[in-house]
């Protein structure tokens, strides 16, 4: 997985709250068996007309923005489904950096498992940053110090230390997991004793 | 936690799943069934092969196709795309053991309907799936939530998933429900209360009077939704009610078991005192029939009422979000809600193609006609809910009714199958996302229980059920 360390660059702004999984990857495109190539089908309805045709005045469709690696988004970002071709294909649009007041669960832990950093800011901020975004002023995100800069403000942001850690080191947690194949193991045993039906083999 | 001190159910499921606590505040938690389907684990098994790392235990996973799959002539899957999907699904757990309900079998069906169904899905157990309406199967007491395909592909490899504790919520109902009033009313009306972000981080728990005596069918129909209202599960207490639906079912404990089991479900509930971080009461007399006008599920209404209007709302976001809402429903606020003309009725999806949905749909519907304007489609949630309704003899009053009659699958919950609505055309339907686009592009979703879409298939109209004879 690619490494979050620091990050600069414009921000894009989308002031929409709810933003749903539905709206940043519709259905049609969950029929790939792959990962990638799905940046081109961000957020393909409030993109494109009916024609395919880029619709001028969607913000990512617009010069600078179409190159932007952050995005400022109204409240609980990311609600809707389970689907991880969401942060896929905003990763894939070259987004590894979302601002918003709150996320949807499920899409939080998602963006982690790829390398994107999802930042949860106060209301207040997210209004200062949503401005910031739309004049077009340099963004930088330092993870390691959790801040983000922008014409000389800092805003500082929490995030658990694992995740952090994780980001940083680009780390895959199949590989951590499997260190403790040996407390696995014997969670399962025990398991088997006290509640044999559990482990009924599905067949 | 100290081990006497009073524990929720989802405490209690936490605790007997907990692996291993690590030292950076993660917990790694034992996954006891794993349910897969063929639009999010094609890229988790990629990833098992890329790394060549085993299925570390394949018995405790089963794999069915739903999502994309036609719901007539599916012998030979039309779209390429979905077919590769499919056939990736049907390979890939060849591979691994895993057992999987093809297209011909009569147990395939959406996935959250056959956990239940055959007896997989039971008090205590951890359960997840590649999908958000995991959530469904707490209505057993189980710890079940939706997971992304990076978790899939975690669990399939280790049989664990990396977790923090969630926080507990209660929601409590209370009184008998009104004439009128489903679990669909119930669920739909506690998403308009709390909003889609109110459950964020929590674990919802629905107790109180009123869901006693609900069956297992409109159980299922409230934790489904738990999703909707930001909660990554739901949970209810196992009863008598539980244990019934799930005795004799085919992976349902048996012999000396099945006391064993019981006995060990019977000290799930949660305890008296124990906490929760957040918690609601709300008596059942407030709750009416339900239907969504806008793009979200909180976006809820009385059917007796009217499509709001923008300028009453607290916020200029809110004011802002109600606008699109309406500007892509195409409705004008103060309409009244039983005003508003339908194209198409859609009754089916994991939250209402149970076979309880379609004896009452059935019993609304017989001896009459379906509005000449109006297409209906019913989508059975497996192939035993659609047998089981053929021998019980609604199919035949719904297809005199005038609805279509298909096979079992996710079909126009989100249209990825060829059932999708047109550009425009506004749909009642008993499914649980209303979103921009969800049942095809354009088009219109009102979200209801399947007692009023029945009713709204007659009348041709979203209609009061109170008012319906
Ligand atoms: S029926 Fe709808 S909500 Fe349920 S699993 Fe299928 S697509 Fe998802």
């Amino acid at each position: 997985m690619d490494k979050f360390i620091t990050l600069k660059g414009i921000a894009a702004p989308l002031p929409i709250v709810n933003i749903d999984t539905d709206m940043i990857i519709p259905k049609q495109f969950l029929k790939t068996i792959k990962r990638t190539g799905l940046g081109i089908s961000l957020f393909y309805e409030m993109r494109y007309d009916h024609q395919g045709q880029e619709l001028k005045n969607f913000i990512l469709n617009t010069k600078p923005f179409n190159q932007s690696k952050i995005l400022v988004a109204g409240d609980n970002f990311g609600c809707g489904s389970s689907r991880e071709h969401a942060p896929w294909s905003l990763k894939d649009f070259g987004i590894s950096c979302i601002i918003s007041t709150s996320f949807a669960d499920i899409f939080y832990n998602n963006c982690f498992q790829n390398g994107i950093l999802p930042i949860v800011v106060s209301p207040e901020n997210s209004k200062k940053l949503m401005d910031f975004a739309s004049d077009q002023k340099e963004f930088e995100i330092d993870l390691p110090s959790q801040n983000i800069s922008v014409e000389g403000e800092k805003i500082g942001f929490d995030i658990e230390p694992y995740r952090k850690e994780r980001l940083i080191e680009g780390l895959d947690d199949i590989g951590i997991t499997m260190n403790y194949e040996q407390s696995i193991t014997d969670y399962e045993l025990l398991q088997k004793k006290n509640k044999p039906w559990i482990f009924k083999d599905i067949k | 936690m100290s081990t006497d001190s009073p524990k929720t159910l989802f405490d209690k499921i936490w605790s007997d799943h907990l692996v291993k606590q690590r030292d950076d505040g993660t917990s790694l938690l034992y996954i006891d069934k794993h349910l897969v389907h063929e639009v999010t684990s094609p890229q988790a098994f990629e990833g098992l092969k890329i790394a060549s790392r085993p299925v570390r235990r394949p018995s405790a996973t089963v794999a069915v196709a739903d999502h994309n799959v036609p719901t007539f002539n599916r012998e030979n899957i039309e779209d390429e795309q979905s077919r590769i999907q499919v056939q990736t699904l049907a390979n890939n757990t060849k591979e691994h053991g895993i057992e999987y309900f093809e297209l011909s079998d009569k147990r395939q069906g959406i996935v959250h309907i056959i956990g239940p169904e055959q007896g997989i899905t039971q008090p205590g157990m951890t359960m997840v799936c590649g999908d958000s309406h995991t959530s469904t199967h707490g209505a057993f007491g189980a710890l079940a939530f939706g997971i992304g395909t990076s978790e899939v592909e975690h669990v399939l490899a280790t049989q664990t998933i990396v977790q923090k504790p969630a926080k507990n919520m209660r929601i409590s109902v209370n009184g008998d429900l009104p004439f009128g009033v489903t679990s669909k009313d119930l669920i739909l009306y506690i998403i308009g209360q709390i909003g889609t972000a109110g459950g964020n981080g929590h674990v919802i728990e629905y107790a109180g009077s009123s869901l006693k005596p609900l069956s297992m069918e409109s159980r299922m129909t409230i934790c489904n939704m738990s999703i909707e209202a930001g909660a990554r599960a739901g949970l209810i207490s196992p009863d008598q009610i539980t244990f019934d639906y799930l005795k004799g079912r085919p992976y349902a404990p048996t012999d000396e078991h099945w006391q064993q089991a019981i006995d060990y479900w019977s000290s799930l509930p949660s305890d008296t005192d124990a906490f929760y971080d957040k918690e609601l009461v709300i008596n059942s007399s407030e709750i009416a029939p339900m239907v969504t006008w806008g793009t979200s599920p909180e976006d809820v209404v009385a059917v007796s009422g009217l499509v709001p209007d923008p300028s009453s709302a607290k916020t200029e976001n809110k004011k802002k979000s109600i606008e699109r809402s309406l500007d892509y429903m195409g409705l004008k606020s103060g309409t009244k809600i039983t005003d508003i003309k339908l194209d198409k009725i859609f009754i089916g999806s994991c939250t209402n193609g149970r076979i309880e949905d379609l004896r009452s749909v059935a019993s609304i519907v017989k001896n009459k006609k379906i509005a000449p304007h109006v297409e209906g489609m019913i989508v059975p949630g497996s192939g035993l809910v659609k047998l089981q309704a053929e021998e019980e003899g609604l199919d035949v009053i719904l297809k005199d009714a005038g609805f279509d009659w298909r096979e079992a699958g996710c079909s126009m919950c989100l249209g990825m199958n060829p059932d999708q609505l047109k550009p425009e055309e506004r749909c009642a339907s008993t499914s649980n996302r209303n979103f921009e686009g969800r049942q095809g592009r354009g088009g219109r979703t009102h979200l209801m229980s399947p007692e009023l879409a029945a009713a709204s298939a007659i009348k041709g109209s979203i209609a009061d059920i109170r008012d319906f004879d």
